[in-house]
This record gives structure tokens, C-alpha cells and sequence, in this order.
């Protein structure tokens, strides 16, 4: 492969699957809630 | 909170928000991403496609794909049912989205059928080396000329056969309801799609010629961003690829449970459908890296897409590499179940409207609505003439069916209704990714400026000369007369009443929705005024 055909290969990657990962790392940051549960307190 | 009083029965729900997410990816991931993408992102500039793909996922696609989920969400319905909480007058793009639904059920499933067979061929080479092409338009398919024959009634077992078992299949799946049929069936085959579909792609990586298929693929040509048409190839291509706008998304969200994050999972599903893309454009690619050497041609004069690329180059390729049998079944493997979870969520769409509507069972609406569409696959798409009445419904439905009826959502609730502030406050109630003006400002005007653009562009197309050089009565019929038959179909189901069993009528778990969070009344529902009491120990 050329360095050119591998830098743009890289860069979709980076992009594409690291949206992937960042979208997951936000959801596992923010669990599910049940709909019967109290909503979490906010401490002021 | 529901009462004693309650008799109609609780709506489905998925059994988790993963279970959702991973659904949602299926009804996304789909035959487009495996034999579409890879060659709408050659032709749009290689590597340099990247910038307009981006362009398009986030400024359209995820946005839509966040409208689509607040619809579903807040007026927890199927389509018809849900745009016409929100406006009586808007019902009737409800039913535009499920009868395009029922005219993409009826082809998908033969293309689902042909790659189940193609599958079996793969692992015995049926067709015969070289004999790739004529072995699928002529032995398989049996092909007739529609200018010849008419719309022909001549029965191909080999392929009605198959067709029959896809819809024996999906009806199972359907009819086993959202949790235990729709959810189950995606928490199984996407993992295994994904596993399948990364052994093929190390698999390909592996074949002589593979590294020239991705210099072709992901060498940057500059100059193709220049030219609009690639723009518009790709937010066409994004719009397609994320099953937005016609119905799928805000039936499978109006099933998500009433705190769910919309718009944390709207990106996991985006981004997962794109990162599919990216694999499948690797994978399609060395292939065609590898045929291109085999033929001592360049991966120009191979590179395809759609039906071609699946049924003609593909078994190419499986009968000259080594171990070719093993890329077939992967392949073929990959395409069936990616085609199975997105024709199991459009008809959702579809038997969800229909039991909104009558307020019937899950079995009973399963039944009634999927043996008819059965019926008609098989009449139209086990015949001879089948490929001409696909090519055609295919092309004319996402045209002016799909994006259509995109156009005229985004029109009808941001600038007649105005709904886009109701739909963002719902979104970011609940989730952890917020939506401000800018996404108001890509609903609002970005997408109906590039939706009408590239209606504006296929109407011209379509109109200027004959689609694929079809007979003028052919295209009268499948064509033209078959996306108007959409829209007046669509008003007339508006017209016909909902019953009182409806969940337009009698819906107490969305009255308690509504109260709780401090939304208005929905005027239609029975038990407006159910008195809102504090403990929530009530609702057990």
C-alpha cells in the first residue's frame, strides 16, 4: 500500500471507530436508569 | 398508577437499552453498507470521500436519526399513530413511511432469498468457473426481457422456494413479538455478523492483489470534492444507510422504556453503522484488489456495486481464490443476516401502525399483515421477470418514497407544525448528549435544502429519459404509478376511523407518560383526567 492510501486508511479508522468508542465510553458513563427508580439526586 | 379500569394490554418493549441499540444497528446495517458504500465512496474521491461522508453523517444523518427517535419517543407510537399525536392533520405521513415499508419488504426478502442460495452455491461453486454471470441472470434468476414478456407469471422454484423460507422466518421472528422475537434475533445474529464479517475481511486482506484494491480505495482524489454531485452522493448515501425517515426508527424507539438516553444511543448506532461501512469497504475491496490482479486488469475495471458486485463479481472471486468457498459462505453468510434484522424492522413498521390502529394482538396483526406481503413477494419476485420489478420499485421508492417523505417530514414539523423546540426539550430531558440550535438549524433548513436538492436532481433524471430504458408502461405502472399509489393510499388509510380499541383511543400507560412528565393531555385518549397521585408505589 502507498503512505498516502495508508494515512487516509488511518484516519477513517481513527475517525470512524473512534466515534464508535467514544459514543460507548459516554453511554457506559451514564447507566440506564428503570422507570420506577427515583431519579439520581444533584447535589447542590 | 394505571388502574383497575386498565384492559388494553401494556405496549412492547425492548428488553434492555442495549437490546434496543443493538436492533437499531441491525435495521441500519444493512445490504447497503456491504455492496453500496464501498462503491459510492470509490467513485466520490477514495480516501478524499471521508470529508463529505463525515459532512453528511454529522450534519444530517445523526440529526435525523435524533428527530426520527424524539418522534417515536415522545408520542410512543407507530408511525401513524405518533404524527398523529402530534398533529390530526400529520397522520397521514405515518402512513406514507409503512406503505413504503410494505413495498421494500416485498423485494428485500427476495435479495435475502437469492444471497441464502448464494450461500449454499458458494460452498459447492455451483455455478461453475467463469460461468459466474450467465449462471446467475440465466440458470438461476432465469431472466426474461420485460418488453417481451410483460410482467411474466412463470414460477423459478429455485428461487420461490428460498423466498418462501425468508418469510417463514421472519413471520416467526414477528410473530414472537419485540422482545422475544425482533430483540432475541438481533442479539444473535449481529454478533455473529460482525464476527463473520471480521473473518472474511482478514480473510480478503490475505489474497494476492489486495493491497492494490485498497490503494484504490483509500487513495484521495482531490479533485472529486469539487464537484457537487459527491456531496450529494454522499448525504444520499448516509440518508439511505441509517434507515432515517421512513417509519423504522420511531417505531423501534417508541419501544424503549420512558428514561431512556436518545441521543447517547442515537451515536453508538450512527457511528456503529458507519464503522461497519468502513469494514465492509475494506473487505469489498481487497477482493476486487485481488480480482483485478487475477483478470491482469486494474481495480477500475472491476469495481461495482450493488447486485452486481454480490451475484457476478463476488462468486468471481470465490471460485478463483484459494479457500474462495470459505469467502463465499462469509459473504453470502454476512448478507443474509444483515438482510434478515433490516426486513425483520421493516416490518415492524408496518405490523406496529397496524396494531395501533385495530388494537389487535400481536399474533393476529403478525399474520394478517405478513401473509398478504408474503403473497405478493412471491407473486412478483419468484417469476422470471423479477429483476426488472425490483430495479425498478427499488429505484423509485427510495426516490419518491423515502426521500419524499423526508422532505416533507422535516417541512411539515419544523415550518407548519413547529415542533422542533417540543422535540429537542424531549430529547434533552433524558439524554446525555444534548441538542441546541444547531441541530434545530439541520432539520430545519439544512435537510430540506439538500433532500430537495437531490429530489429536484433524480426527478430530472427520471423524467429526461426512461429509468434503465424499461417500456413506458412497465415504468407507468412499478415506477410512477406506484410511489403516487403511496401518498393516495396514505390519505385514505388516514380517513378510515380508529377504533376504540385503538392506542389512539385508549392508551392509559401514554396518559400516565404524559402526566408524568408535565406534558398537555393528549385530547384523544380516554382517561385524560386520571388523577395523578404521588406514590409511586401505586403503579406495581
Amino acid at each position: 500500500m502507498t503512505t498516502t492510501a495508508i494515512v487516509f486508511m488511518v484516519i477513517a479508522m481513527v475517525t470512524v471507530w473512534g466515534g464508535l468508542v467514544a459514543g460507548i465510553v459516554n453511554l457506559a458513563r451514564h447507566p440506564e436508569q428503570a422507570d420506577d427508580e427515583p431519579p439520581v439526586p444533584v447535589e447542590l | 398508577m394505571a388502574t383497575a379500569t386498565t384492559q388494553s394490554p401494556k405496549r412492547e418493549a425492548f428488553g434492555s437499552r442495549n437490546v434496543f441499540i443493538l436492533s437499531a444497528i441491525g435495521s441500519a446495517v444493512g445490504l447497503g453498507n456491504i455492496w453500496r458504500f464501498p462503491y459510492v465512496a470509490y467513485e466520490g474521491g477514495g480516501g478524499a470521500f471521508l470529508i463529505p461522508y463525515l459532512c453528511a453523517l454529522l450534519t444530517a444523518g445523526i440529526p435525523l436519526l435524533f428527530f426520527d427517535y424524539a418522534i417515536g419517543h415522545r408520542f410512543r407510537g407507530s408511525a401513524p399513530l405518533a404524527f398523529r399525536r402530534m398533529h390530526r392533520a400529520a397522520e397521514p405521513l405515518g402512513w406514507w413511511q409503512v406503505l413504503i415499508c410494505v413495498v421494500i419488504a416485498v423485494y428485500y426478502a427476495v435479495i435475502v432469498a437469492w444471497a441464502a442460495m448464494y450461500t449454499w452455491f458458494s460452498a459447492q461453486l455451483t455455478w461453475g468457473a467463469g460461468n459466474e454471470e450467465s449462471f446467475f441472470f440465466v440458470d438461476f434468476l432465469k431472466s426474461a426481457d420485460v418488453a417481451e414478456v410483460g410482467v411474466s407469471t412463470d414460477f423459478v422454484p429455485g428461487v420461490g422456494i428460498p423466498l418462501i423460507g425468508v418469510w417463514v422466518v421472519v413471520i416467526g421472528i414477528m410473530a414472537l413479538g419485540v422482545k422475544r422475537g425482533i430483540g432475541k434475533a438481533n442479539m444473535i445474529l449481529m454478533p455473529l455478523l460482525t464476527l463473520m464479517f471480521a473473518v472474511l475481511v482478514v480473510q480478503a486482506l490475505f489474497l494476492p492483489g489486495a493491497m492494490d484494491g485498497l490503494n484504490a480505495f483509500f487513495t484521495p482524489n482531490w479533485e472529486a470534492l469539487a464537484d457537487p454531485g459527491v456531496w450529494a452522493s454522499a448525504y444520499g448515501h448516509i440518508f439511505f444507510s441509517l434507515s432515517v425517515a421512513f417509519g423504522i426508527m420511531v417505531t423501534y424507539s417508541s419501544y424503549l422504556k420512558r428514561k431512556t438516553d436518545l441521543t447517547g444511543s442515537g451515536l453508538v448506532v450512527a457511528f456503529a453503522n458507519s464503522g461497519f461501512e468502513i469494514l465492509a469497504g475494506i473487505g469489498v475491496f481487497a477482493a476486487l484488489g485481488f480480482m483485478a490482479q487475477a483478470q491482469g486488469t486494474d481495480v477500475a475495471g472491476v469495481a461495482t456495486s450493488g447486485i452486481g458486485l454480490a451475484f457476478v463479481a463476488f462468486p468471481t472471486i470465490v471460485s478463483q481464490a484459494a479457500g474462495g468457498s470459505i469467502i463465499g459462505v462469509l459473504f453470502f453468510g454476512a448478507l443474509v443476516f444483515a438482510g434478515i434484522t433490516s426486513l425483520i424492522s421493516i416490518l415492524e413498521v408496518i405490523v406496529a401502525a397496524l396494531q395501533d390502529k385495530l388494537g389487535w394482538s400481536r399474533i393476529r396483526t403478525t399474520l394478517t399483515v405478513s401473509i398478504p406481503l408474503a403473497v405478493i413477494s412471491m407473486a412478483l419476485f419468484s417469476t422470471t421477470t423479477a429483476l426488472s420489478v425490483l430495479d425498478t420499485a427499488d429505484a423509485f421508492v427510495n426516490a419518491f418514497g423515502i426521500m419524499a417523505v423526508a422532505l416533507v417530514a422535516v417541512v411539515v414539523v419544523a415550518w407548519v407544525l413547529h415542533k422542533l423546540p417540543v422535540l429537542q426539550e424531549h430529547l434533552n430531558r433524558r439524554s446525555s448528549f444534548t441538542v441546541g440550535m444547531i441541530w434545530k438549524i439541520a432539520i430545519g433548513a439544512l435537510a430540506p435544502i439538500v433532500l430537495g436538492y437531490l429530489l429536484v436532481t433524480e426527478l430530472i433524471s427520471k423524467i429526461s429519459e426512461p429509468y434503465s430504458g424499461y417500456p413506458a408502461w412497465f415504468l407507468a405502472v412499478f415506477g410512477w404509478g406506484m410511489v403516487i399509489a403511496l401518498v393516495i393510499l396514505a390519505f385514505l388509510l388516514s380517513l378510515l376511523p380508529w377504533s376504540g380499541r385503538s392506542h389512539a383511543k385508549d392508551d392509559p400507560e401514554y396518559d400516565d407518560f404524559l402526566v408524568d412528565e408535565h406534558y398537555d393531555p393528549d385530547p384523544e385518549t380516554g382517561a385524560v383526567q386520571i388523577q395523578k397521585t404521588d406514590e409511586k408505589g401505586a403503579v406495581a
